[in-house]
């Protein structure tokens, strides 16, 4: 059944749709528009010069061999941080919401690191594993093992991705504590009496029933994972050593703001826009089948 | 829920701060008569309030001009707010702007306003002469006219800790002038318990753009690019093959390490990990506020046989000032920031800056008036940098680089060697994968700045 909201003012939907369509154009609509009117120009610093280059900002990037790679490790950062992030999240929410002491305060400090600007949350990771100067860092070396982020691309990525994870599991957290104490306790008690045990009752009911916040999630990490990840990368090993750690939202940074190619810094934008839409367009289209809304 | 005591409350300071703001009107109106000198610069706390007291003293010197300046954030990032300004019609007067954001100022075309061509219309003296050719160099056009003020300028030079050269049973006061000379000491240090005996900050800055200045070899054609927008890079020359695979070498044997880029190396001296360390000449002030054993400081090691034992003066890095233009701009405002050029421009200021902060002195003056106060007598080692700057003249390959998007570059050549230091390739792999990725980045600039 579904209930139809009318107005008797024909124009009073409109208005109070007003706000919202101003801040969406102002500050998505046109941001966007200027993205590719400027990936299909090629210009000076200052824009005093300014050229029609039709799609060739966009081969540029897309014949650089650099641009590829930047791409897999983007894949791979991502993928990596929106498992982990969830996964770590997920376990935490289930112990945190099970009965045991100090709940409360299991609680607060897990949701606390949310609170930590990326930026701030990478200088304290610096200060963990830098080789030189982080406790943990020296003590991996003072084991005999190599530790070396500045010049190891595989390490340089783990503890990026580790970094990112870490700020997002918070988050996560929340939601799935609020996803399961939405889950009526009745449902779980019938099980329990029929012989379920907790495994089998996680994954035929909680999973389930947790599966919209799942969803929701997924959505919102893979965006964070592939825009909101740049302050740590930038705080912590600013994509090196090499190009180990660029991932394509710091190369729009790069080429942007320090390299000053805005032409080739907008159509990377425009591509990581087209990306994200499509990503966005699949999980809605096939994920969300699987969703079961209570 | 607002009650009617807040309401009061609140209706009452209202009514204040009219009044204040009524009261502060006058005061304005009387600011409205200085003309204002808008200024935006790049350098953190302390350099920051130190040059912002600079501007007081300026504001305190005088009635006509207020200069009003404001920290925007890293050179780069100070950079592309200046941009961004310029291209919303509204930049400052003046833009504090890094070395290697030299070239692509210089071909901003009407976007600036020339220092020499400031200072010519607004009546105002200026010698340009009166720099160190090592600096006038790096920021005049080709046909040899200042196009940006010099202020903070630095050079690259080497730093040792002179305990553990003492431990390693090699002399203190005798720091090591060539390469081969410097491999020799780290192999001793190594050998007395050194876990790291050599480092080097803003690798592409020091060991490739300094040691091709010092060695009076090319880094780019076109002169280093000052030739024109043509330029290409030049860095796969014996001189700088053999440099990368002696670091690529010595980083294998222990006996250097690889600190990370740009200055974050800069940590690993004073802490007393690393026991020579090559870097930024304004390293000086941090490593007297946090070493804790006897340092020295020395010039830059040559090649004997790349420099034929006359080694050249080294090139300048730092930051300079530049005038933008705007569409509203008057003349009584570039007269102002004549005023405040001048100012600047004076050996005094020079000298206290020099003496405040561990930037070289950019006024050959200025260094006389930093010896006469004794300066160097009391800071030994300070007139190192000074030193390397002017010790011959300049040639073409040592006046400094004139590269489009250096920024880019520098950071690619990173890139490359943190690739061979990882074992990826070798240093002629390094510095051919830097050219042809580096001349891309010329030739799109070539392409962007030709009209």
């Amino acid at each position: 059944m579904q209930r139809r909201v009318t107005f008797d003012n024909r124009l009073l939907p409109y208005l109070l749709l007003a706000p919202q369509v101003a801040v969406t154009l102002v500050f998505f609509i046109w941001p966007a528009a200027q993205a590719i009117w400027q990936s299909v120009h090629l210009q000076d610093a200052f824009g005093i010069r300014s050229e029609f280059v039709w799609f060739e900002n966009f081969t540029h990037v897309l014949g650089d061999p650099n641009y590829l790679d930047t791409l897999k490790v983007t894949i791979v950062f991502s993928v990596a941080v929106t498992v982990l992030a969830m996964g770590v999240a997920l376990l935490l929410a289930v112990l945190a919401d099970s009965k045991i002491k100090g709940a409360r305060a299991y609680k607060t400090l897990l949701i606390w690191p949310y609170a930590l600007a990326p930026a701030v949350a990478a200088v304290l990771w610096m200060f963990i594993f830098n080789p030189d100067i982080g406790s943990f860092g020296r003590a991996l070396r003072a084991l005999g093992y190599d530790w070396d982020y500045r010049l190891n691309g595989g390490q340089a990525l783990v503890m990026v991705i580790m970094a990112a994870s870490w700020k997002q599991v918070s988050y996560n957290f929340i939601f799935f504590l609020a996803g399961l104490q939405a889950i009526p306790r009745s449902v779980i008690e019938a099980a329990s009496i029929d012989g379920a045990g907790p495994v089998r009752r996680f994954w035929t009911i909680t999973f389930p029933l947790l599966s919209p916040t799942t969803f929701f999630l997924l959505v919102v990490d893979m965006v964070y994972a592939f825009f909101e990840t740049f302050g740590t990368i930038h705080a912590l090993t600013q994509g090196g050593p090499g190009k180990a750690t660029e991932t394509l939202i710091f190369r729009v940074y790069q080429d942007g703001v320090v390299n000053n190619d805005l032409g080739g810094s907008s159509a990377q934008s425009v591509i990581l826009m087209v990306i994200v839409i499509a990503l966005t367009a699949v999980q809605f289209r096939f994920v969300e089948r699987k969703v079961h809304y209570a | 829920m607002l009650t009617r005591r807040k309401l009061a409350l609140l209706t009452g300071a209202a009514a204040t701060s009219a009044l204040l703001f009524a009261a502060a009107l006058p005061g304005a109106a009387l600011a409205q008569q200085k003309t204002v000198v808008d200024f935006w610069h790049g350098l953190p706390q302390p350099l920051g309030g130190q040059l912002e007291q600079i501007v007081k003293d300026f504001n305190d010197s005088q009635q006509a001009v207020q200069v009003n300046a404001s920290y925007k954030g890293s050179y780069p990032e100070t950079m592309q707010a200046a941009i961004a300004a310029f291209r919303a019609g509204n930049a400052p007067h003046i833009v504090q702007m890094f070395e290697v954001g030299t070239a692509t100022m210089m071909a901003a075309g009407p976007a600036v306003k020339p220092v020499y061509q400031l200072m010519q219309e607004t009546g105002a003296s200026f010698d340009a002469n009166a720099y160190i050719p090592a600096v006038k160099g790096y920021y005049s056009s080709k046909d040899g006219k200042m196009m940006a003020l010099p202020f903070n300028s630095s050079t690259a030079i080497m730093f040792y800790n002179k305990d553990a050269f003492q431990k390693a049973g090699l002399d203190p006061a005798k720091p090591p002038a060539t390469w081969p000379e410097l491999v020799d000491a780290a192999k001793k240090l190594k050998a007395s318990g050194s876990s790291c005996p050599f480092t080097t900050s803003w690798p592409t800055w020091v060991q490739l753009e300094q040691l091709g200045a010092i060695h009076n070899t090319p880094f780019a054609s076109q002169a280093n690019g000052y030739g024109g927008l043509n330029a290409e890079l030049k860095i796969d020359a014996p001189l700088y093959v053999k440099h990368v695979q002696t670091l690529i070498d010595m980083q294998k044997d222990g006996l250097f390490k690889y600190g990370g880029r740009d200055n974050k190396p800069d940590a690993l001296f004073p802490s007393g990990e690393c026991a020579m360390i090559q870097g930024s000449s304004s390293l000086r002030s941090r490593i007297l506020k946090e070493a804790t054993f006897a340092w020295g400081a020395a010039p830059l090691p040559y090649w004997p046989e790349f420099a034929n034992n006359d080694p050249k003066n080294g090139i300048i890095g730092g930051a300079a000032f530049w005038v933008m233009t705007s569409p509203k701009r008057t003349p009584a405002e570039y007269k102002a920031v004549s005023q405040f050029f001048t100012y600047l421009a004076k050996p005094e200021v020079d000298a206290k800056w020099h003496m405040d902060t561990g930037y070289v002195p950019v006024t050959l003056k200025g260094i006389e008036i930093a010896k006469a106060q004794g300066y160097y007598e009391k800071n030994p080692g300070a007139d190192v940098p000074a030193a390397q700057l002017t010790r011959t003249p300049t040639t073409e390959n040592s006046m400094g680089l004139r590269l489009g998007n250096l920024p880019e570059i520098r950071n690619i050549i990173q890139e490359e060697l943190e690739k061979a230091f990882q074992g990826q390739q070798d240093a002629k792999q390094a510095l051919d994968a830097s050219i042809k990725r580096g001349n891309t980045v010329l030739r799109n600039f070539e392409r962007a700045n030709k009209g």
